[in-house]
C-alpha cells in the first residue's frame, strides 16, 4: 500500500487515488495548433528511474489532483501537495 | 483411549503438548487411524508408524515426512474432499481434526505400487531440462505435451466450488512483530509493556516456535512457562493483538503486512457463518521480523528415503508431539545440532547408533554428554548412502577425507528406519526480501542473512543468525524497547532478560554436498520435491545455466510448493563449487510473497459472486422489476433492455414483439424510459460558460438561460471523448450531462484540467448524477402527456420550443424539464432529485395511460437512435475524430478548445478516414450484424482492403420497414447512394449494403420540431 | 555444436551426460562489432539471430546487464497470440506467430509453442460486436478466428461461471484457435543459443552505462565491462527503454508501469486453453510443470520496481474467482512484478530514431513475449536495410507527431488503461 498525504484528508491509502500521471507536463495553452508542444504535452515523457513528481486524483476522497514526488524505483514517497506547490526533493538521497 | 494407545506404536507414553484424553479418528489412503488433539497430521501418522506419504515430482520416488513445518517438500497430501478438497497440502501443517480425510498424491494405483515409479529407473533419460532438447518433430510439441502434462503437476483439484467464507480486514499498528518465538515473544512483551499498538502474527496454534520443540530452560524452567507468562502478560494488554494460525506471508509497500489467518481450517467444517480464513493487512509505523530459521538438509546418495529426516524436526517430534519418528536413529550433522538431536531422541526411548559428524573436532560440550551416554560419535564421517526401498532400511558411512581425495573409501553399514540430518541453519529472510532488501552471505553459518533495511523492518533473533536462545531473547527485549522508543513511546531500562543454561556450540563444516563414491551414480537430492539433484546442478553448470536465477529456471530447483526452502541455499553452494566461486558471489534468486502458498479465495473475500462488483441500480429500479422488464448489465448499472407483458413468456419471439411494441409506441403514440443513468454534472461559477467553450468542441457563450444545446467533447489527442446536452439553468449555472459509460472519465477530465491547467477560472463542477432521477417521454403524444403534468407550464412550441429547458413542480416535487430528443420524436426529459424517482415514474405513467404511454427500454431506444444516425458509445468508440462522426462542422475555429491541436494531425485530418453513414441492406431484409466489416468485394482473398465497419445496428426497424445499420465507411459523404459490402467471414455472411445518410427516418425534422 | 534430438539425448544419457556442450559461449567483449543490441532479452536475441541469419550480419553483440532472459522474457504470462483488430498490429502479430510455428524447429530448442488457443470471453452484446468486428478483421487478414456463442463457449470450457450468480454473465467468445503459450525461458535460451551458433557474442553482466556520441550518431557504448564500439545499435530493454534514452537526452512516449504476474501450486492437468475474462482483466492458462500462470491489470502507476500492491492482487483474484469459480481454494505460490514499457497508444514502436545510428524498439506495454520472433525479424530488417520492414512500417516512433496512432485498446493516451 502506498499512503499519500493529501494535503486536504490527510494520510490515504493510494486506492483512494486514481493515477493521473507525470506532474512536470504543463499543457501548452495558447499554443498554436501545429506547435510541436502538443505532442510532446500528450505523448513523452520523462520517465524517470528515480523521483518522479505525479499527480493523483483523490476520487474517493475529497476530489482534489494532489501532486505527490515519489521514487518510481522503490514506490517511496517523498513529499505531496497541491498541484501549484513546489515539492523539494528530500535532502538525503534515497534508498536504492 | 487404550485403543489408541494400542494403535499409535509410536507414540511415548508422556509428555508432548498432545491431549491424550482426546483422541481424534482420521484416515489417510482411506485406512483409518488415531491421533491425539495438538497433533499435526504428520506426527499423527508417524505415531501411527506411517512413513511413507507421498511420491516424488519427477521420478515418483518414495517419499515420507521430512520436516515438521512449513518448508515440507515431501509429504503433500490432497486433504478433504469435494467443494473443500485442497491438494498438495502439507501434513506438517495440518492440525489434526475429528474424522479429517487425507490421501497421498502424483501416484497411481496405490502409494506403494506407483506404475509411474519407472520414471525412477529411466533417470539418466529424465535428467535436468531434458524436454528442451527433444520432442521437437511431429506431430509437434501439443502432441508430446498431453502426456508430459499428464506426469507433471502433483496434486489433483476438480472444477467443484467452494463453499467457504473468506474476510478481509484491515488492521493498524505502531509495531508488527512477526513471528511468536522467543525472540519475537519477547518483543513484544516489550513494546506492548510501553503501550505502543503491537501486533503479533504466528504461524501455528499457539505462541512459543522452536521453544516448543527443544527441552530448554529459561530462568531454571522449562522455556514454555516463560512463553505461557509472556503470552498472559500480553493477552492482558489492551494495546496488543496477539493472531494465531496467521501468517505473515507478504510484506508490502508502506510496510504494509499481509496475514492470512486460518479461522477454521483446523475444524472439521467451520460454524455456520463462520469464514475459513481472514486475510489482513496490517498497516504498520515498524515491523520485527522474529520470522526464525529454516534447517539445511544435508546432500548424499539417498537422502530422500522415507526415514531421513531434518534434525530439529525429529527434535520437534519427539518433544513436542511424543513421537518417535523411528525406532533405531543414526543422526548426521554437520554442528552441534546433531549432539543435541541424539540426546532428545534417546531421552525419548530411541536407541541412537551412531552420530555422524564430518567435523574431526571442534565440537562443542554436548559430544561429551552423547558419548556419556553410550552413543558412538564418529568425526570425520559423512553418510554416503541410504539402504531400503518405501522405508530406510540402513545408512554407509564412510571417511569423509578419504572420499574428498578421490579414493573409494571404506564404508560400514548401520542397520537404522531414522536418519536425522542437519546441516546448519538458515535464516528465514522471506519478508525482510519482499521489499527488494538485498540479504548477505554470512559463512559462519553458511546462510544469508538480512542486510541494510530499506523499510521500517529490522530482523531480530534466529531470522538475523542469532540461533542460541539467549542471543534471541535478548535481541527481543532489547529490539521491543528500541522500537517503541523509537516511535516516542517510553520503556524502562529493560531489567529482566531472563537467563538460559544453553550449552555453547563449535563452528559448523560447510558442506554443501557429500561427494558421490567414485563409481556409483546415486541419487544426491538437492530439491527433494522436484527431484533436482546434485548432479543436475553440475550438468546445468556445464551447459552454461550458471546464473543462480538460469539455474533455477533450467533444473526447477525451488520452483516447487516449497519454493526452495531446504533447497536453494544447498543448490547455490553446489554451483558455487562447480563454478569455483563462493556462494557469496553467487547470490540467491529473489524471494517471492506469499512466504507460504495462499488461498486465491482469500485474495477476493467476500467480492465475488454477485458481489463482485457493485450494483447500480437506479431510482426506478424495483418499479422496473415490477413490471416485466427484462434488466440487463450496462457497466455496473441494470438498465430495461424491454418490458414484457403480464404472462408473457421470455421468448426470443416475446423479446422482438415487445421492442417492436415500445418502438412503435414512441413514433405512434408516447413511451417513457428511465435516463437516470446518464451522467449528470453541475456547473458554476461565472467562468461556467469559458470552461465549456473550452471542453466542448462548440460555442457556448451565446447559449441563453432557460437553453440546452447538444455538445462534443474531445480528448487532448483529439479524439472524440463524449457527447451529450447541457443546459444553462441560470445566469452562472450550468447542468450538464455524459453518457452512462463515460460519467466518471468526464467527470476527471473536468477536474483536473479546472484544477491542474486552468485554477484561475472561477467555477466549481460536481457529480450530480445520483441526486436527480431522470426519464424521457418521447412521441407525438409527449405534450399532451407533459401538459397533464405540468399544466402550469407553457409548452406550446413557441412557449417551449425544442432545447429549451424550465424548472417546474411535477405536484409537489421540483422538478426539471429539458425538450430534447434521443429518438428523434417529440420529447422531454424531466428529472426530479432522485428520492422522487419513482414516485414521479408513476405519476408520469399513470397520466400518461389515456395518451398510450408505454415504458420502453434499451433495445427500442437503440432502434430510434439507429433511424435518427444518432451515435452511442458503439460509435464513439475511443477512436474516432468529431469529423469522422460528422461533426466536423461543429468545430469551433472562434475558439481553443481540448484537442484542437492535434486534430489537425495529417492521421487525424485525413478526409478518406472512415466516417459515419448509414446502411441499408440492398434486398431490403437481410439483417447487417453488428461488427461486419465493410468491403468492395466480398470475394478479394485475404488480405482484404476494408473500407470500415458496421458499428450499431437494428435487426428490424419497425417504422422504417427494413434492417438498418449505421456504420463508418471511407470517404463516407462521398459514397451516399454506392453499393459495398457488409461482410462477416466468422459466420461466412457477406450482404450487399447500400449507403445512406446515417438520418433515415424524418430527415427534415419535422417530428422533432413538432 | 552437437544437435539436440532424441539420439542426442540417449547417446548422452549412456555416457553420463559428460559431453554436452555450454549452450553459448561466455566470450570477452570485442573492442568493436558491426551491430550492438542492448538488451538480452528475447526482443534483442531474436534480432541478433536474425540478423546473423537473415541478413548475413555476424559481427553482432548482444549485451544484457544481468541473466539472458532476466527481464520480461522471463516473468510474463507466456500467452502467444495474434488476435488484433488494427491492420498494422495484426499483420507484424501474425508475421510472428508464423515464426512461432516453426520455432524450435528452427532453433534445435523445444520452446514448447503450444497452440491451445486463445479464448476472450464477451459479457455484453456491445462486447460481442467489438469482438465480431476484431474476428472478422482478422479473418480478413487471414488470421485464425472463431466467434463462439455461450452454449459453444459452454461446450468448450465447462467449468467457467455460467450460473445466475455470475456479475457480468457470459455471452460468448473470440477464439484464437492458434494462440497458446510457449516457455519462456526457453525462447531466451533457444534463441541465445542459436545467435551463437552463428557467431554473435552474448555478454552478460554487461550493464551500459552511457554513449559516445559524434555528432548525430553513436560511436560507442560505455559498459561496466568497458567500451564497446558499435556500426549501428539497436535498443531492446523494455521498461528500461526510457531511461536509456534519458541518457541520450532523448523523450519517449513512453512510460515504465509494474505488471504482476501470478502462479498456482502445480496441479494435474485442470486447464488446457488460455482464456482471459472481458468484464475486467484476467488471464489464465496452466503451465507444463502444472502452476495455473495468471496476471491482470497494472497497479496503475508509474514504477521500475518489479513488485506490486494488494490492490491490484486482490483485484485479480477477483476477476479469476468470477470467470472460475473452482480457482477460490487453489493456492497462490508466488507473484512478481515485471517492468512495462507502457507506449501511449497501446502498440510497439519499431524503427529508427533520431539518431542516425539508432534504432529502437520499444513500447511493448504487456504484449511483448508473443511478439518475440516477429519483433526480431522486422527490428533485424530494419537495422540491417536503414529502413522499416513493410510490417513495422506502421510502428514507426513519428506515428505520434503525425497522428497515424495504433490504439488497440482504444483507451487514448493513458499508458496505464493500455
Amino acid at each position: 500500500m502506498l499512503y499519500i498525504d493529501c494535503p486536504y484528508c490527510g494520510k490515504r491509502a493510494h486506492e483512494e487515488f486514481t493515477y493521473i500521471g507525470d506532474a512536470t507536463k504543463k499543457r501548452p495553452d495558447g499554443a498554436e495548433k501545429n506547435d510541436p508542444a502538443w505532442v510532446d504535452y500528450v505523448y513523452t515523457r520523462d520517465n524517470p528511474r528515480g523521483p518522479h513528481l505525479e499527480l493523483w486524483h483523490h476520487g474517493l476522497g475529497c476530489r482534489e489532483v494532489v501532486k505527490v514526488l515519489r521514487n518510481i524505483l522503490t514506490h517511496e514517497i517523498l513529499g505531496a501537495g497541491r498541484p501549484a506547490d513546489e515539492i523539494p526533493l528530500p535532502e538525503t538521497e534515497t534508498k536504492p | 483411549m487404550i485403543r489408541g494407545k494400542e494403535q499409535q506404536p509410536f507414540r511415548i507414553s508422556e509428555g508432548g503438548e498432545i491431549e491424550r484424553t482426546r483422541p481424534l479418528s482420521f484416515s489417510f489412503d482411506g485406512k483409518s487411524y488415531t491421533g491425539y488433539e495438538g497433533d499435526t497430521l504428520a506426527s499423527a501418522l508417524l505415531a501411527n508408524g506411517i512413513k511413507l506419504v507421498g511420491r516424488s515430482f519427477k521420478y515418483h520416488r518414495p517419499r515420507g515426512i521430512y520436516s515438521a513445518g512449513p518448508e515440507e517438500p515431501n509429504a503433500l497430501v490432497n486433504l478433504r474432499s469435494g467443494g473443500r478438497q485442497e491438494p498438495n497440502t502439507r501434513a506438517t501443517q495440518i492440525e489434526l481434526f475429528a474424522g479429517l480425510e487425507a490421501e497421498s498424491q502424483n501416484r497411481w494405483p496405490s502409494l506403494a505400487l506407483d506404475v509411474m515409479g519407472v520414471n525412477d529407473l529411466a533417470s539418466r533419460f529424465l535428467f535436468a531440462g531434458f524436454y528442451y532438447k527433444t520432442f521437437m518433430g511431429m506431430p509437434g510439441w501439443h502432441f508430446y505435451e498431453h502426456f508430459i502434462r499428464k506426469a507433471a503437476g502433483m496434486g489433483t483439484a476438480e472444477h467443484v466450488s467452494d463453499p467457504d467464507l473468506y474476510d478481509k480486514m484491515h488492521g493498524h499498528a505502531d509495531i508488527v512483530v512477526v513471528g511468536a518465538g522467543p525472540a519475537g515473544l519477547a518483543a513484544a512483551l516489550t513494546a506492548g509493556r510501553s503501550g505502543a499498538r503491537v501486533f503479533l502474527i504466528d504461524e501455528n496454534d499457539k505462541p512459543g516456535g522452536r521453544l516448543r520443540s527443544e527441552r530448554e530452560t529459561i530462568d531454571g524452567k522449562p522455556a514454555m512457562d516463560w512463553a505461557a507468562s509472556t503470552l498472559a502478560e500480553l493477552e492482558e494488554m489492551e494495546n496488543a493483538t496477539i493472531l494465531r494460525r496467521a501468517t505473515a506471508f507478504g510484506y508490502y509497500d508502506g510496510d504494509t503486512i499481509a496475514v492470512l489467518e486460518r479461522i477454521s481450517d483446523h475444524l472439521p467444517v467451520p460454524a455456520p457463518f463462520q469464514v475459513r480464513q481472514r486475510r489482513w493487512l496490517i498497516h504498520a509505523k515498524k515491523v520485527l521480523l522474529a520470522t526464525g530459521s529454516t534447517e539445511r538438509p544435508l546432500v548424499f546418495d539417498g537422502n530422500d528415503r522415507p526415514g531421513v529426516m531434518l534434525a530439529g524436526a525429529a527434535r520437534t517430534y519427539a518433544n513436542r508431539f511424543a513421537v518417535r519418528p523411528g525406532k533405531h536413529a543414526v543422526v548426521f550433522a554437520n554442528n552441534d545440532d546433531g549432539y543435541r538431536t541424539a540426546l532428545d531422541l534417546a531421552e525419548a526411548g530411541i536407541e541412537v547408533r551412531g552420530v555422524i559428524d564430518p567435523r574431526t573436532g571442534g565440537q562443542g560440550p554436548l559430544k561429551e554428554d552423547v558419548i556419556a551416554q553410550g552413543i558412538d560419535v564418529v568425526r570425520g564421517a559423512v553418510v554416503v548412502r541410504t539402504h531400503g526401498y518405501l522405508g530406510l532400511a540402513g545408512v554407509d558411512i564412510a571417511d569423509l577425507g578419504t572420499l574428498q581425495s578421490g579414493t573409494t573409501p571404506e564404508t560400514r553399514f548401520i542397520p537404522c528406519d531414522l536418519l536425522a540430518t542437519g546441516g546448519g541453519w538458515s535464516p528465514n529472510v522471506h519478508l525482510y526480501s519482499h521489499q527488494s532488501g538485498k540479504p548477505v552471505y554470512d559463512s559462519a553459518i553458511a546462510a544469508f542473512v538480512p542486510g541494510e533495511s530499506r523499510m521500517n523492518d529490522r530482523s531480530i533473533g534466529a531470522a538475523r543468525g542469532r540461533f542460541s536462545l539467549g542471543d534471541c531473547l535478548a535481541d527481543g527485549y532489547t529490539a521491543g524497547q528500541e522500537t517503541a522508543e523509537a516511535l516516542g513511546f517510553t520503556t524502562g531500562a529493560v531489567t529482566d532478560i531472563p537467563s538460559t543454561d544453553e550449552q555453547a556450540t563449535g563452528p559448523l563444516k560447510i558442506l554443501w554436498q557429500v561427494p558421490a563414491l567414485p563409481g556409483r551414480k546415486g541419487r544426491r537430492f538437492v530439491d527433494l520435491q522436484d527431484d533436482v539433484t546434485a548432479d543436475d546442478i553440475k550438468l546445468a553448470q556445464s551447459e552454461g545455466y550458471v546464473s543462480v536465477e538460469h539455474l533455477k529456471r533450467y533444473t526447477t530447483l525451488g520452483m516447487g510448493t516449497d519454493q526452495g526452502k531446504t533447497s536453494n541455499i544447498n543448490g547455490h553452494g553446489v554451483l558455487a563449487e562447480a563454478r569455483g566461486l563462493d556462494v557469496s558471489e553467487v547470490g540467491t534468486t529473489t524471494f517471492r510473497p506469499p512466504y507460504t502458498p495462499v488461498a486465491i479465495g482469500a485474495f477476493a473475500g467476500r467480492e465475488i459472486g454477485r458481489h463482485q462488483n457493485p450494483v447500480r441500480r437506479t431510482p426506478m429500479h424495483d418499479w422496473h422489476l415490477a413490471h416485466g422488464a427484462q434488466m440487463v448489465e450496462a457497466g455496473l448499472w441494470m438498465r430495461p433492455q424491454y418490458y414484457l407483458g403480464k404472462d408473457e413468456p421470455n421468448s426470443r419471439e416475446a423479446m422482438f414483439k415487445a421492442i417492436e411494441r415500445e418502438t412503435l409506441a414512441v413514433r405512434n403514440s408516447a413511451g417513457i424510459s428511465d435516463v437516470s443513468t446518464l451522467g449528470k454534472i453541475d456547473i458554476q461559477g461565472p467562468d461556467a460558460a469559458e470552461l465549456l467553450n473550452r471542453v466542448y468542441i462548440n460555442g457556448w457563450k451565446t447559449l441563453a438561460v432557460g437553453k440546452a444545446r447538444y455538445g462534443v467533447m474531445l480528448r487532448e489527442d483529439g479524439v472524440a471523448l463524449d457527447d451529450g446536452t447541457t443546459s444553462r439553468i441560470g445566469e452562472n449555472h450550468y447542468y450538464m450531462t455524459t453518457t452512462t459509460a463515460e460519467a466518471g472519465p468526464v467527470m476527471e477530465h473536468l477536474e483536473l484540467h479546472l484544477q491542474v491547467h486552468w485554477p484561475d477560472l472561477d467555477v466549481k463542477v460536481a457529480s450530480v448524477s445520483d441526486e436527480w432521477a431522470a426519464m424521457a417521454i418521447a412521441g407525438p403524444n409527449s405534450r399532451a402527456i407533459l401538459q397533464d403534468l405540468f399544466p402550469q407550464v407553457d409548452l406550446s412550441n413557441e412557449g417551449f420550443p425544442f432545447m429549451g429547458v424550465r424548472e417546474a413542480k411535477l405536484g409537489a416535487f421540483p422538478a426539471r424539464i429539458f425538450r430534447i430528443s434521443f429518438s428523434g420524436e417529440l420529447a422531454y426529459e424531466i428529472a426530479v432529485p432522485a428520492g422522487y424517482g419513482e414516485a414521479a415514474w408513476e405519476r408520469c405513467l399513470a397520466v400518461g395511460e389515456a395518451h398510450g404511454l408505454v415504458p420502453y427500454g434499451l433495445e427500442a431506444l437503440n432502434i430510434l437512435r439507429i433511424e435518427k444516425g444518432h451515435v452511442t458509445v458503439a460509435e464513439i468508440d475511443g477512436r474516432v475524430s468529431a469529423a469522422d462522426l460528422g461533426f466536423g462542422k461543429m468545430m469551433s475555429s472562434k475558439k481553443r478548445f481540448i484537442g484542437d491541436a492535434l486534430v489537425t494531425r495529417d492521421g487525424m485530418d485525413d478526409p478518406s478516414r472512415p466516417t459515419l453513414v448509414g446502411l441499408t441492406p440492398v434486398d431490403g431484409k437481410t439483417r447487417i450484424r453488428a461488427g461486419s466489416i465493410l468491403v468492395e468485394d466480398p470475394k478479394t482473398p485475404p488480405p482484404v482492403p476494408k473500407l470500415g465497419h458496421v458499428s450499431s445496428t437494428a435487426p428490424v426497424s419497425p417504422n422504417v420497414g427494413h434492417p438498418i445499420s449505421l456504420g463508418l465507411l471511407k470517404d463516407g459523404p462521398n459514397r451516399i447512394g454506392d453499393t459495398v459490402w457488409a461482410v462477416f467471414p466468422l459466420k461466412g455472411e457477406a450482404v450487399h449494403v447500400k449507403v445512406t445518410s446515417p438520418n433515415v427516418y424524418d430527415v427534415e425534422g419535422a417530428r422533432l420540431h413538432g | 555444436m552437437a544437435e539436440y534430438s532424441v539420439f542426442s539425448l540417449i547417446q548422452n544419457a549412456l555416457t553420463g551426460h559428460k559431453n554436452w556442450q555450454r549452450a553459448w559461449r561466455d566470450p570477452e567483449p570485442k573492442p568493436s562489432y558491426d551491430v550492438v543490441i542492448v538488451g538480452g532479452g528475447g526482443h534483442g536475441l531474436a534480432t541478433a539471430f536474425y540478423l546473423a541469419k537473415v541478413h548475413g550480419i555476424r559481427n553482432v553483440a548482444v549485451l544484457e546487464k544481468g541473466w539472458l532472459g532476466g527481464g520480461n522474457t522471463g516473468r510474463n504470462t507466456t500467452i502467444v497470440r495474434s488476435n488484433y483488430m488494427l491492420d498494422d498490429n495484426a499483420h507484424f502479430y501474425e508475421k510472428s506467430m508464423k515464426l512461432w510455428e516453426n520455432l524450435s524447429h528452427e532453433l534445435n530448442f523445444n520452446v514448447m509453442f503450444s497452440q491451445r488457443g486463445v479464448l476472450n470471453l464477451a459479457h455484453s452484446d456491445g462486447q460481442m460486436d467489438r469482438f465480431a468486428r476484431r474476428g472478422n478483421s482478422m479473418r480478413l487478414n487471414g488470421i485464425d478466428a472463431e466467434l463462439l456463442d455461450r452454449k459453444e463457449v459452454k461446450r468448450m470450457i465447462p467449468y467457467l461461471n455460467y450460473s445466475d450468480e455470475a456479475r457480468f454473465p457470459i455471452y460468448g467468445g473470440l477464439l484464437q484457435p492458434r494462440g497458446g503459450t510457449a516457455r519462456h525461458d526457453a525462447v531466451a535460451w533457444g534463441l541465445a543459443r542459436g545467435a551463437d551458433r552463428l557467431g554473435v557474442d552474448i555478454i552478460q553482466n554487461c550493464e551500459v552505462t552511457g554513449f559516445k556520441r559524434t555528432g548525430n550518431r553513436i560511436e560507442a557504448v560505455e559498459t561496466s565491462r568497458g567500451t564497446i564500439g558499435c556500426g549501428k545499435i539497436g535498443f531492446a530493454v523494455a521498461g528500461n527503454t526510457g531511461y536509456l534514452a534519458s541518457k541520450l537526452g532523448m523523450k519517449l512516449p513512453i512510460e515504465s508501469h509494474v505488471l504482476q504476474a501470478f502462479v498456482s501450486e502445480p496441479l494435474k492437468p485442470l486447464i488446457d486453453h488460455v482464456v482471459t475474462y472481458g468484464a475486467g482483466h484476467f488471464y489464465l492458462s496452466q503451465s507444463d510443470k502444472g502452476g495455473l500462470v495468471f496476471g491482470g491489470d497494472l497497479d496503475m502507476y508509474n514504477s521500475y520496481a518489479q513488485r506490486g500492491n494488494m490492490e491490484t492482487i486482490d483485484h485479480v483474484m477477483r476477476g479469476g474467482i468470477a470467470m472460475v469459480p473452482s480457482l477460490s481454494r487453489l493456492r497462490l505460490l508466488r507473484h512478481w512484478g515485471g517492468i512495462m514499457d507502457m507506449s501511449m497508444d497501446g502498440s510497439p514502436i519499431i524503427g529508427k530514431s533520431p539518431i542516425d545510428n539508432l534504432y529502437l524498439n520499444c513500447g511493448w506495454c504487456y504484449g511483448g513475449f508473443k511478439a518475440t520472433p516477429g519483433s526480431g525479424w522486422v527490428f533485424a530488417h530494419t537495422i540491417a536495410e536503414d529502413e522499416p520492414h513493410p510490417l513495422n512500417a506502421g510502428l514507426r516512433l513519428d506515428r505520434f507527431e503525425r497522428g497515424h496512432i495504433l490504439d488497440e485498446e482504444a483507451t487514448g493516451p493513458v499508458p496505464g488503461h493500455h
